[in-house]
C-alpha cells in the first residue's frame, strides 16, 4: 500500500537561501481552512437552547436557536407568552439571523484571504471570525434581556410577573416555568473554531515570519 | 505486537470491573431490600397490615398487583365495547380496567362536541332511516379491522341492533366517521364481523320481515318475511364502506343470530347460526305459543355456511337485483350457485366462533350444555359430496354426522367462545353463570398438557354472562393473559344505586395452564349494557395525540377548506342575510369576540383551533342555540344554523383549557 507523505525533498526557499519544509506552511493553511469550514457547518446545527418544563407539560418545550432560525415548540412558548403580552419568539434578532449565513460565508472567505496573506495582516483578517461566538453570545444576552423587558402591563398576566432576565445559560425560573438554556453544538464548534484559527495564526506566524525576517535581512544587506 | 494487545485487552479489563461493580451493586441492593420489609407473604409491613385491615386474602392480593397501574404508566391492552342502548362504545384500558373514553356513535355525544351542530350531525344524519332522525342505537358487537386474520389497528365497526345500521370509527383520533342504514331491513344482530383483511364488514340479521320492511300480515310469514345478510364493501383509503359496491344476499326468515367470518384454511366462508328454524310468529294474546317457546320447539336449528368469496363473483358477475340501493343476490340465486348451506345445530344457539386457524366453528348451545365443534374440512366434503335433502326453502342441508368433529359438554347456557395462544377455548355458561375453559383437539392438541375435546375449569362469575372477549381471542393469532367476562347482572358486586344495576366486566387471569384461571377485578360499567367487546394489544394503535396540522377536518380527515391559520385570517363577511365568519380558537380567546348579525341570517361559521400542544381542547358553545362543539389541537369546524331568534347570545369555551378559560367567550348579538 503506498504511504501517503510529502516529498521531503520539496522545499520552500527562503530569499536568504535557507530552505524550510514544505508542511511548515501547508499547516496554517489547512487550520485556517478548518476553521472556516467548521463555522460553515455550524449553520446546519442549533447554537443555543431553551427547555421549558412546567407540570403541564411533562416533556418539556423546547426551542433551538440556530444562526439563521428559530426550530421546536415556538408556537406553543408563542402561545404562552402572550398571555404576558410578549412578542413572538420570531420577532427577536431578525435582522442577525436574516445577514448570518451571508455574514458566515464571508468570515470563512476572510480566513481563506488569512491564508494567501503571508504577513500580519492574516491576524486582521481572522479577527472577525475570532470574535464571531462572542459576538453572538453578547447579542443572544441582549435579545434575551429586551424580550424579559418585554412585558405588556395590559396582557392578562402583565401584572403578575415581573421583568426578568432570562438565564443565557444553565437555570432560571417563570411562573411555573423551569427553563434550561444550554449551549448547542453550533456554538461548541465556533469556539472549536476560534481555537483551531489561533493555532492556525500560530503556525502561520511560525511559516511566514522568518520570511519576512529573511527578506528584510537580504533587502538590508543588500543596501 | 505485545503492546498492541495490551492495548486491546484493557477495555476488557475495564469493562469486567464494571461489570463486577454493577453486578455487586444490585446484589447489594437485593440484600438490602428484605430488610425493610417483613411479615405476610413478602409483602412491605404497611402493605402487609393493610391487607389484614382489609381482609383482603391473597387471591385478593394477587388481582390487585395484576390490574394496578401505576400513574403514568399504560395498560398493554386495550378493550373496545360495545355500549348497548348507550349507542356508544367504550374505549378501557385491560388490565387497570380503567375507562378511557366513551365514542359517541349512534346517540349524540356532547363531551366530543358530536351531534350538536359540529360534522358530526352528517354522520348522525346517515343513520336516518327514512329520513326520520334516530338519535340512539343498541350496539352489539364491535369489530376491529384486520389484516390477515389480525387486529391491524386502523377502524373499527359496529351495528346498531335496534335500526341495522353500522357505524364505522376511525381509530387515528377515535371518532365516529361514518353511520350507513342497511337498505331493506330493519333490525340486525350478527354485526359488525369483518373478513381477514377487512375487504368486507358483515351485518347479519335478526328479526325477519318482507324485505323493505313493508307491510305484511304474520300469516304470510313464511311466503313474504325473509333475512338479508349484508356484505358492505370497506374502502380503507377512504375509510368508508362503499355501498356501491357493497351486497346483500336474501335467506330464508330463520331469524340469524351471531356470525364469524371464516380465515386461514376457511377464508372465502363465513359462518351464522339461526334460531327460529320454527317460523314462529307469536301471538301468545291469541293462544299461540310465545316466541320463547315456539322459536324452541325443534331440537336443532340451522348453522348457516355461506361462501361469501363465490357470492361477490356472483355480484361482480351481475346475478343479483337492485333493492333499495343495494345489490341483492335472490335466495334462489344462493341456492342455485352453491353460496348458502345448512347444518343442524343444538336449538336457539349464540355465538359461532372460527378458531385461530379457522379448523373449527364452535357453537354454543345456549339451551344445551354443549358446545358443537364443526370441522371445516368436513363441511366442505360434505358439500362435494353433494345429493343433500334440502330445508323448506330448497337449501341444502348438510347432516350433523358429516360435519360435527367434537361435541364438549361445559355446562348450562353455553353463549360465545373465544380463543387463546394455548389451545383452550374459553365459552361463557349463561345460566351457570361461568366461564368455562375447554381443550381444543386437533393442531391445538399439543400446546396444553390437558387432555383434547375436555373441559379443564369453571370459574364463577358475577352474574348471567352474556359475551365473553378474551385478548385478540378472536383473531388468527389470540394473547393469552386475560378473558373479560361482560357479566348482564352485578346484583350485589357493588355499592347499591337503586333498581337500575351496573353491568359487570369482570376480569379474569388466564396466564396458567389447567385449572388456573383466576378471577382479578370487577368493573362496574354504569352507562349501557354492552354486548360484545374486543380486546386489541395497544401497540397495534397509532392514534394522533393531536390533528397532522392546522385546519384538519376530522369528517373527511384532510385538511378543511375553510381553515385559517391565524387571527389575521379572522373575518366576518356579509353577503345579503348570509352572514361567513371565520373564527381562530386558542387559549384563551376567540377571535373574534364579537358577531353582530340579524334577525334571520343564515350563519356560516367556521371554527379553527390553532394549538399544537396535547390534551389543548376548546370547547365552543352558543347559548340558547342548541351548539356545542370540541375542538381539539388543530381541528377545524363548520356550524350553519339560522339566527332565528334575537337577542343577546354569549358563546364561550365548554372545555377547561387554560386558567383564563372562564374568561374565554365572546358576544354574539342579534339584532331584531
Amino acid at each position: 500500500m503506498p504511504r501517503f507523505s510529502l516529498d521531503s525533498d520539496v522545499k520552500v526557499l527562503l530569499p536568504d537561501g535557507r530552505t524550510r519544509p514544505l508542511t511548515a506552511y501547508l499547516i496554517p493553511s489547512f487550520l485556517l481552512m478548518l476553521g472556516g469550514l467548521l463555522l460553515i457547518v455550524s449553520i446546519f446545527v442549533p447554537y443555543w437552547s431553551m427547555t421549558m418544563f412546567a407540570p403541564q407539560y411533562p416533556r418539556g418545550l423546547k426551542v433551538n436557536v440556530y444562526v439563521n432560525q428559530l426550530e421546536g415548540d415556538v408556537r406553543e412558548i408563542d402561545s404562552l407568552n402572550h398571555y404576558l403580552g410578549m412578542p413572538p419568539l420570531d420577532e427577536g434578532g431578525q435582522l442577525e439571523r436574516s445577514i448570518s449565513v451571508a455574514a458566515i460565508v464571508a468570515l470563512g472567505l476572510l480566513l481563506l484571504a488569512g491564508v494567501f496573506v503571508h504577513n500580519k495582516w492574516a491576524a486582521v483578517l481572522a479577527l472577525p471570525a475570532l470574535l464571531f461566538p462572542f459576538i453572538f453570545l453578547v447579542d443572544l444576552a441582549f435579545i434575551l434581556y429586551q424580550y424579559g423587558h418585554s412585558i405588556d402591563p395590559q396582557s392578562p398576566l402583565g401584572g403578575a410577573i415581573e421583568p426578568f432576565m432570562p438565564p443565557l445559560f444553565g437555570e432560571g425560573m417563570v411562573g411555573q416555568f423551569r427553563t434550561i438554556a444550554s449551549a448547542e453544538i453550533g456554538l461548541y464548534l465556533a469556539f472549536v473554531a476560534v481555537f483551531v484559527i489561533l493555532l492556525g495564526l500560530w503556525f502561520h506566524r511560525a511559516a511566514y515570519k522568518p520570511v519576512v525576517d529573511a527578506r528584510t535581512a537580504v533587502s538590508g544587506s543588500q543596501l | 505486537m505485545e503492546i498492541f494487545l495490551s492495548r486491546k485487552s484493557l477495555p476488557i479489563w475495564l469493562l469486567t470491573t464494571v461489570v463486577l461493580a454493577g453486578i455487586l451493586l444490585v446484589s447489594c441492593r437485593n440484600n438490602n431490600q428484605p430488610a425493610a420489609s417483613s411479615g405476610v407473604s413478602g409483602l412491605p409491613a404497611d402493605a402487609a397490615a393493610l391487607a389484614t385491615a382489609r381482609g383482603l386474602t391473597p387471591d385478593d392480593i394477587y388481582g390487585a398487583l395484576k390490574t394496578y397501574m401505576p400513574t403514568g404508566q399504560h395498560d398493554p391492552y386495550i378493550m373496545i365495547s360495545s355500549g348497548g342502548q348507550s349507542g356508544q362504545v367504550y374505549v378501557i384500558g385491560v388490565p387497570s380496567m380503567r375507562l378511557l373514553k366513551a365514542i359517541g356513535v349512534f346517540t349524540p355525544e356532547p363531551w366530543q362536541g358530536y351531534g350538536y351542530g359540529g360534522h358530526g350531525d352528517k354522520v348522525l344524519a346517515g343513520g336516518f332511516v327514512d329520513g326520520k332522525p334516530i338519535l340512539w342505537g343498541d350496539t352489539h358487537h364491535p369489530s376491529i379491522s384486520e389484516t390477515n386474520g389480525e387486529y391491524d389497528g386502523q377502524f373499527a365497526f359496529i351495528n346498531d341492533k335496534a335500526n341495522a345500521r353500522i357505524a364505522v370509527i376511525d381509530l387515528r383520533d377515535f371518532e365516529t366517521k361514518q353511520i350507513i342504514k342497511t337498505p331493506n331491513a330493519i333490525n340486525d344482530h350478527g354485526g359488525a364481523f369483518v373478513t381477514p383483511n377487512t375487504e368486507y364488514v358483515i351485518e347479519g340479521p335478526q328479526y325477519a320481515a318482507p324485505l323493505g320492511f313493508e307491510y305484511a300480515p304474520l300469516e304470510e310469514y313464511a311466503e313474504k318475511y325473509r333475512a338479508l345478510i349484508t356484505f358492505w364493501k370497506f374502502d380503507r383509503v377512504a375509510g368508508r364502506i362503499d355501498q356501491s359496491r357493497s351486497f346483500q344476499i336474501e335467506l330464508p326468515p330463520y331469524w340469524q343470530d351471531l356470525c364469524d367470518a371464516g380465515k386461514k384454511v376457511s377464508d372465502g366462508w363465513v359462518f351464522c347460526n339461526s334460531f327460529n328454524t320454527e317460523l314462529a310468529t307469536g301471538g301468545i294474546e291469541l293462544g299461540n305459543p310465545p316466541f320463547e317457546a315456539g322459536t324452541a320447539r325443534n331440537d336443532t336449528d340451522y348453522l348457516h355456511i355461506i361462501n361469501w368469496k363465490k357470492a361477490e363473483e356472483i355480484f361482480q358477475s351481475g346475478n343479483y337485483e337492485m333493492m333499495g340501493g343495494i345489490a341483492v343476490i335472490r335466495l334462489q340465486t344462493a341456492i342455485d350457485e352453491g353460496l348458502l348451506y345448512f347444518t343442524p345445530e343444538p336449538k336457539s344457539p349464540h355465538g359461532a366462533d372460527v378458531t385461530p386457524g379457522g379448523e373449527y366453528i364452535v357453537v354454543g348451545g345456549k339451551l344445551d350444555p354443549h358446545v358443537t365443534v364443526y370441522s371445516f374440512e368436513k363441511i366442505m366434503a360434505a358439500i362435494a359430496k353433494g345429493g343433500h335433502e334440502t330445508d323448506q326453502y330448497g337449501v341444502p342441508v348438510l347432516p350433523l354426522d358429516a360435519t360435527m368433529e367434537a361435541q364438549v359438554e361445559l355446562g348450562l347456557g353455553p353463549l360465545h367462545t373465544v380463543y387463546d395462544n394455548k389451545g383452550y377455548a374459553y365459552t361463557s355458561l349463561f345460566l351457570d353463570s361461568a366461564v368455562a375453559r375447554w381443550t381444543l383437539g386437533g393442531p391445538y392438541a399439543n400446546l396444553n398438557p390437558d387432555e383434547p375435546w375436555s373441559l379443564i375449569q369453571k370459574l364463577p362469575v358475577h352474574y348471567n354472562i352474556g359475551h365473553i372477549t378474551a385478548v385478540e381471542g378472536d383473531t388468527a393469532s389470540p394473547g393469552g393473559e386475560f378473558v373479560v367476562a361482560l357479566s348482564k347482572w352485578s346484583i350485589d358486586r357493588f355499592a347499591n344505586i337503586g333498581p337500575l344495576m351496573p353491568q359487570n366486566f369482570q376480569l379474569v387471569d388466564i396466564s396458567g395452564t389447567g385449572a388456573q384461571m383466576r378471577l382479578l377485578y370487577d368493573m362496574p360499567i354504569g352507562v349501557g349494557e354492552p354486548h360484545y367487546a374486543q380486546i386489541i394489544r395497544a401497540d397495534r394503535l397509532k392514534p394522533w395525540q393531536v390533528y397532522p396540522e392546522i385546519g384538519w377536518d376530522p369528517g373527511t380527515m384532510a385538511p378543511h377548506p375553510n381553515a385559517i391559520t391565524s387571527s389575521e385570517q379572522a373575518r366576518v363577511e356579509r353577503n345579503g342575510n348570509h352572514v361567513e365568519i371565520w373564527m381562530t380558537v386558542v387559549r384563551s380567546h376567540f377571535y373574534p369576540e364579537r358577531v353582530e348579525i340579524k334577525q334571520g341570517d343564515h350563519v356560516t361559521w367556521h371554527l379553527t383551533s390553532l394549538e399544537r400542544t396535547p390534551d389543548a381542547t376548546h370547547g365552543f358553545a352558543i347559548s340558547g342555540y342548541n351548539i356545542n362543539l370540541s375542538l381539539e389541537p388543530g381541528e377545524t369546524q363548520t356550524i350553519e344554523f339560522v339566527a332565528d331568534r334575537s337577542g343577546t347570545f354569549t358563546y364561550y369555551c365548554t372545555e377547561f383549557c387554560s386558567a383564563l378559560h372562564l374568561e374565554m367567550l365572546g358576544y354574539m348579538l342579534v339584532e331584531p
